[in-house]
Formats: C-alpha cells, structure tokens, sequence
C-alpha cells in the first residue's frame, strides 16, 4: 500500500499539459482518416494506443488533483486578441474533472477494445476507429475545459461525432434518419445554451470558469448575477442557469427533448454503449455539476419565483420515472436499455437538483460502468444471435453464452441496485437520501422510489426473456460465445460494476469527500437513515419479484405469444411501447409547424415573386408585340439582312456556353492567370 | 533561403489555394469542387489574416472583421451551394457536374 502511494506521488500531469489527454485519441482519429481501408488493424491500434495512454495520463492527473482535492488548478492563455481584449480559454483540473477522465478514457478503452471484435467483418472500420477517437477526444476536452466557450466547442464536436456514429451504417434510412433526428433535437438544446453563454459574456465580461477569482464561478461574478434581476423577478444567475440547463437537457435526453436517444441505436452497439456510458449523455450532467456554483447561486434569494435547481430536480424526476415506465414494454434489447438510460440520467439531474451534485457524479461514474457493460452484453447477444435483436426472438442463451450471462448478470443486478454487492445500488441509494434530504418537494423522492421498482422489474424480464427459457429463432439456437476480445471487455466492467460502488459506501464515502474538496472522510453507520434503504431494498426485491413472477415463472414459449402485461392491460401496454406518443405529438406540432412554414415559402415562391417575374415578362412581351408590329408595318425590309448577322454572330458566340461547367471554371482560371501576369508585368515597369 | 513569417503565411494560401484551384477544376463531383472552391476563399482569407498579422497597424481589427464577415458569407453560399446540389441530384440521380449541361446555348 505504502509503495502505492509513493507511485501514485510521483505521478503527476502539470495542468499545463493537460491538454495531452484530449489530444491523444484526437491524434488518433486524424491517422485514422488517413489510414487507407484496407489498414483496419493499423486504425484500431492507434486508436487503442491512443486511449490506454491516455488512461494513464488522466491516472496522473488525478493523483495530482487528489493531493489538493480543494484546488482548481487551472491553465489559462489567450486564444486570440480582438476589440477589447484578448478572448482567454484554459485547462481546469479538479476532482471532478479527473474523475471524469479516467472513466472516461477507462470505459472508452475497453468499449474500443470490444469494437475490434464487434467491427471485424465491416468493411469500414477504420472510419469506425476515426469517428470513435473523435468522440473520445470531444468528451475529453468537455471535461478538461476551464471556459465555457472551450466546453460549447468540445459539445458541438461531441454532437457531431455522434451525428457520424449513429449515422455510421447511413445505407440504412432508420440510421441516416435517427442520425439526423439525435443532431437536430440537441441542437434545440445547444441553442439554449449559446444564449445562456453570450448573456453570461454579456453580464460578466468572461466565459473562464476559475480565473484568481475573476471567473464566473467564484464569488464576485456569482454576487453580481445573483444581484439583478430580469423579466419575472428572475435573478440573471437563475436565468443563465435554465439557459444553460437547455443544453444539458438535449444532451443528456431530459424530458422533454429525450425522443433522439432511443432512436440513437440505429447505430453499432459500441457506440450505442460509448453515447450512453461514457461521452455524449454523461456530458449534459457534467456541464450542470461544472457549473454547479451557478445554478446553485440563487438558493440564498427568497424572493425569487424559482430557483434553477428547482426545475432540474423537478425535470429529473419526471425524466426518470417517465424513462422507466416506457422501458417495461419495449421489445428490443437496446430500447430497453436506451429507456432505462434516459431514466437514470433522469435519476442524475434529479440529484443534481435536489443540491447533491456528487451524489450525480457518483452514479454517472458507477452506471458508466454497468451500463457500458449491459450494452456490451447487448451487443455480444446480438452479434452471437446475427443481428436478432428483438427479445421475443431470442431466448436460452445462458447456456451457450455462459460469460456473457454472468456479466450481463452482474450489470442487471447493478442497475436494478440489488444491496450491497453491486455499485448501482450505493450510487443510488446516495440519490434517494439527497432527495429525502431536500426541503423542496417530496414528489422527486417519490418519483425516484417507483423508479426503483420499475427498473428491477424490467431488468428481470429482459434477462428472463433473453437469456432463460427455449431459443425462438433459429439465429438465437445458432448463438455461440463471442472471441476473447469481447468478453474481455466484459469482464473488466463487469468487475468495474461491482467494486466502484465500494468508494462511496455511506460508511466511507471517500469519492464524494474527494469531490467536494474535502481530504478528511466523515463516514457514518449504515444505520443512520437506515429505514429509507431498508424501503428501497424491499422496492427492489418487489420489482425482482414482480419480475420473476410474471416472466421467469412462466417463461414465454414462442416469438408470437402476447407479453403477460399486455394480455392483462392492452391499452397501457400499447401506450407504452409507442413510447407514451411523443414522437407522433412532436410530428404533429413542431413537424407540422416546420411543414406549413415552408410551404408558406413555397406558395410566396411560386405566387408572390414568380407571379411579379410574370408580370415583368408579360409586360416585356406586350412591349415585344407593340414593337413587332411597328417593325413589320414601319421598318420591314433594310433590317432583314442585319438581324441575319446578328443572329449568326450570336450562334458563335453562343458556343461558348458549352453547359460545361469546368470549361467556365477553366476560363476563368486562365484569365485568372492572364490579370496576374499583366499585374505582375505592370509592377516591373 | 531567409523567409520571413509572412513569407510562410503567403507561401501556405498559395499552395492552399493551388490544391483547391486544382480541386475545383478536375474533380468530377460537384460537392468536391465546392470543397475546392472552399478552399480557395479559405486560401484568401489566409493572406488578409496574414497581411494584417504582419501589416502595418495590427492593432486594427480590420483584417479579423474582414475574415469574419468573409466566413459568414462564406456559410451562407455553402448552404446555397449545397442546395443546389441537392436539386441537381434530384434532377439527375447523380451530382457529375459535366453532366449538369441541360442549359447550355
């Protein structure tokens, strides 16, 4: 233990240099892109390389940060000078963001290593490698970013890297389209913030979150914020803060901006496991734990009609339980778990608005961990099953898939926070004591405990119908064991998702003290608030039991048969698996608005400026006619001759116009060079 | 050979602007020769930056506006650029410039 330590002191990244982790995999990405596509192998190790140091960069990072836990280290320069003064960007590290990086980097490499196996047989895997390094180093640089113009560039970035994955297999129009929808729907979001960040330019005069106490997040400028008031008797800081929100809100799939994230697994798996764990959704609950000190500034104002974080507990806990409710009757193996990330994104806001911004850290780092390895165990399960990914259809793949059972096992348990052993349930036991704890409302608390037993429930019946039971297809009878280079991954997150609960156990939590800053651990006994995690406990066993009950017991016997829920409730059932109408209620207004306006344009198209462009030939052809007639009557005869050779000079000059567009590129190119040359003739003169 | 930064800066548009000039006139496919068009504004843009960099007075903003306002409109006639695109692949099931002649005289 001593010789750790002493390792761990020698282990330092200077914050200057900090920018080598997000650099490292962005490196990666650009030999990737230039990579011919026969180098996959080459692709991938880069990439891979890439990553692993970078893992071990953001380990010395965050030794250097655990050793004054209470620091921002930051690193400022000037990016460029323009009117005033200069425009200043820097590097930030803290507890937070070092935390952050290594899971990131740590998850991020063994969702790579997985791809290797995942991707082998697609012929365009270097471009895979590329795009995911991109992403990667996009989310490295959200982290390490000490201004919030730095982080908007690195989320814009994150933003398109996922464009370019979920749209990654864009033959297929589900995946083009899903891709189009997850770049449009953030976008909404991303606006909020760009206003949030230029009135926060506006009132401070700095987008540097520490700068020796110039910064938006120390006290003076949260003083001044705090200080005016806006429309409604808002305080700037809390307008600022839900502007900012908007952007954690698309990104992270809040409600009600959460429709892209489902519709997010058109794309490979690894990625679908890389958007949900590690990068793009855990990036919207970061920005709003980076700029916790803002959101939080108004908590001191009574007079205020609301208070920022007021709306994110209250957004969280509809998102979480919304999330849940949707996920008990889907049928695909990834929409399943792509509702229950909405939900536990939703568990995290909620968090984060009930004022325990480590309790969301906590469990961002602890469901990055199961939640990489459940979709990695998707992944296996349908890459063993050929691309059957529609859990009716599947079925009794314990058997010929043993690692990939115990893991997705392990993530299951995890998620559904199953006491003691498993990470998910420490992570969410510090969410459901923070909501308890929080004088707001009691409805988060509430909404977080039905969650609870929503989440158990539909985890059990994904393994029961996945996993127990006869194969209903003949692709998941065929099902083997996928390589080593997937269930290696497996196993390392699964252990992940086991032991990372243990750092932030009530009786040590060592992560959360780290967090805020503290060197000091105030641990208490698991007594104390002993009877709200006793109630958990039993809305777990009671969704595992429901669960069992209706699933495991009487397994399902063929692809057809109805779901016992749906038997019993058809119309909720119904309304859940069409995933509570939002996309058609989201068609039928803003998709309707969009339409109708630009048939507007069309009709003032077509009508308005082409019925005045008729007008004006009309008005030339009437002139043509009076003059024709004036010709024929007045001026026939002498002018035959001269319209004849005009006509003939038109007909040669009228070769000209080949229709080639690289002739007239070329024409001009040479009297390009023609003026250059005169210019160049006239000058030695 | 002693070249001074703004050598550098105008040896570099130069280039850029030769690969994009080449680009614009060899490449079949219409949205390359936009990329080379793009290259060749980004190319003049490179020498205001530079001219003002090195210039005379660059404590005036007016190279950086310049360049601003020239990206802005830069963005505005790729988005034309690419519209058009779209309507010529709608016309003809391919975006091969050569074969986009039907107005021809």
């Amino acid at each position: 233990m001593l010789e750790l330590g002493a390792f761990l002191r020698l282990m330092t990244l200077p914050v200057h240099l900090l920018w080598l982790i997000a650099a490292l995999p962005l490196l990666a990405a650009g030999i990737g892109a230039l990579t011919p596509r026969r180098g996959r192998a080459l692709a991938a190790g880069v990439a891979i390389a890439a990553m692993a140091l970078s893992f071990l960069l953001s380990c010395a990072a965050l030794a250097t940060a655990l050793a004054q836990p209470a620091a921002h280290l930051v690193h400022n320069f000037a990016w460029f000078d323009l009117g005033l003064g200069p425009l200043r960007l820097g590097w930030l590290l803290d507890p937070l963001t070092a935390f952050m990086c290594v899971m990131v980097t740590l998850v991020g490499l063994l969702i790579f290593v997985f791809s290797v196996g995942y991707m082998h047989a697609d012929a365009n895997s270097t471009r895979f490698f590329c795009f995911m390094s991109v992403f990667a180093a996009a989310m490295l640089g959200v982290l390490i970013a000490n201004s919030l113009l730095l982080l908007f560039v690195c989320w814009e970035l994150v933003g398109l890297a996922s464009y370019l994955l979920i749209g990654f297999w864009f033959h297929k129009p589900a995946a083009a389209a899903a891709a189009k929808k997850a770049f449009i729907t953030t976008r909404i979001g991303d606006l909020g913030l760009l206003l949030g960040m230029l009135w926060l330019y506006d009132s401070t005069g700095t987008l540097l979150f520490f700068d020796a106490g110039n910064g938006v997040l120390e006290a003076g400028a949260l003083g001044a914020l705090t200080a005016q008031t806006t429309i409604g008797g808002l305080a700037v800081s809390t307008a600022i803060g839900l502007l900012v929100f908007c952007g954690a809100i698309g990104k992270s799939g809040q409600f009600p901006l959460h429709v892209w994230l489902p519709d997010a697994m058109e794309g490979p798996t690894p990625v679908s496991a890389l958007i949900h764990a590690a990068t793009m959704v855990a990036a919207g609950v970061f920005l709003v734990a980076r700029v916790y000190p803002l959101m939080a500034a108004d908590q001191a104002l009574a007079h205020v009609p609301i208070h920022a974080l007021t709306v994110v507990a209250f957004i969280g806990a509809i998102t979480a339980l919304m999330g849940a409710m949707i996920a008990v009757a889907q049928n695909d193996i990834k929409r399943v778990l792509a509702f229950s990330t909405v939900s536990q994104l939703g568990y995290m806001m909620l968090a984060l608005g009930v004022g325990s911004w480590v309790a969301a850290i906590f469990h961002l780092l602890t469901h990055a961990f199961f939640k990489a390895l459940l979709f990695l165990g998707a992944g296996s399960v349908i890459h063993a099953a050929h691309h059957e990914q529609d859990i009716r259809r599947l079925g009794g793949l314990r058997g010929p898939m043993r690692t990939t059972f115990a893991t997705f096992a392990i993530g299951m348990m995890a998620l559904s926070g199953v006491p003691f052993l498993f990470s998910g349930f420490w992570s969410k036991e510090a969410i459901l004591h923070a909501a308890h704890a929080w004088n707001g409302s009691s409805l988060p608390l509430f909404a977080g405990l039905a969650a609870v037993v929503l989440t158990a429930f539909y985890m059990t019946r994904l393994v029961a119908e996945v996993f127990f039971g006869a194969p209903r297809s003949e692709a998941a009878g065929h099902a083997h064991e996928s390589p080593p280079t997937m269930t290696i991954p497996l196993i390392g997150l699964a252990v992940g998702a086991v032991l990372l609960g243990f750092l932030g156990t009530p009786a040590y939590p060592w992560l959360q003290a780290r967090l805020l800053g503290e060197t000091e651990v105030h641990g208490h006994s698991l007594l104390e608030g002993g009877g709200l995690m006793m109630l958990s406990i039993v809305l777990v066993a009671l969704g595992i039991g429901a669960g069992w009950a209706i699933y495991w017991r009487r397994l399902r016997a063929t692809a057809t048969a109805l779901d016992p829920l749906e038997r019993a409730t058809p119309r909720t059932f119904a309304a859940l698996a069409a995933r509570l109408g939002f996309d058609e209620l989201y068609a039928a207004t803003v998709g309707r608005l969009s339409n109708a306006t630009a048939a507007l344009a069309d009709a003032l198209d077509r009508h308005v400026w082409d019925g005045a462009i008729r007008f004006l030939a009309r008005l030339g052809e009437f002139t043509g006619v009076v003059s024709r007639e004036t010709d024929e009557d007045m001026l026939n005869g002498g002018f035959d001759a001269g319209s004849e050779s005009l006509r003939g000079t038109g007909k040669l000059y009228s070769r000209a116009q080949t229709g080639e567009t690289h002739g007239y590129l070329r024409v001009i190119a040479i009297g390009f060079v023609l003026l250059v040359l005169i210019v160049m003739m006239g000058g030695g003169q | 050979m002693n070249l001074s930064p703004l050598h550098l800066c105008l040896l570099f548009s130069s280039a850029l602007f030769c690969i994009g000039l080449i680009g614009a006139l060899c490449r079949s496919n219409t949205i390359l020769v936009l990329l080379g068009v793009e290259l060749m504004l980004n190319a003049a843009n490179l020498n205001f930056i530079a001219f003002w960099r090195f210039g005379p007075a660059p404590s005036a903003e007016t190279g950086v506006i310049f360049v601003l306002f020239s990206i802005a409109v830069a963005a505005a006639e790729a988005a034309v650029g690419l519209a058009l695109v779209i309507s010529i692949y709608r016309h003809q099931q391919n975006i091969r410039l050569q074969e986009a002649n039907r107005l021809k005289g």
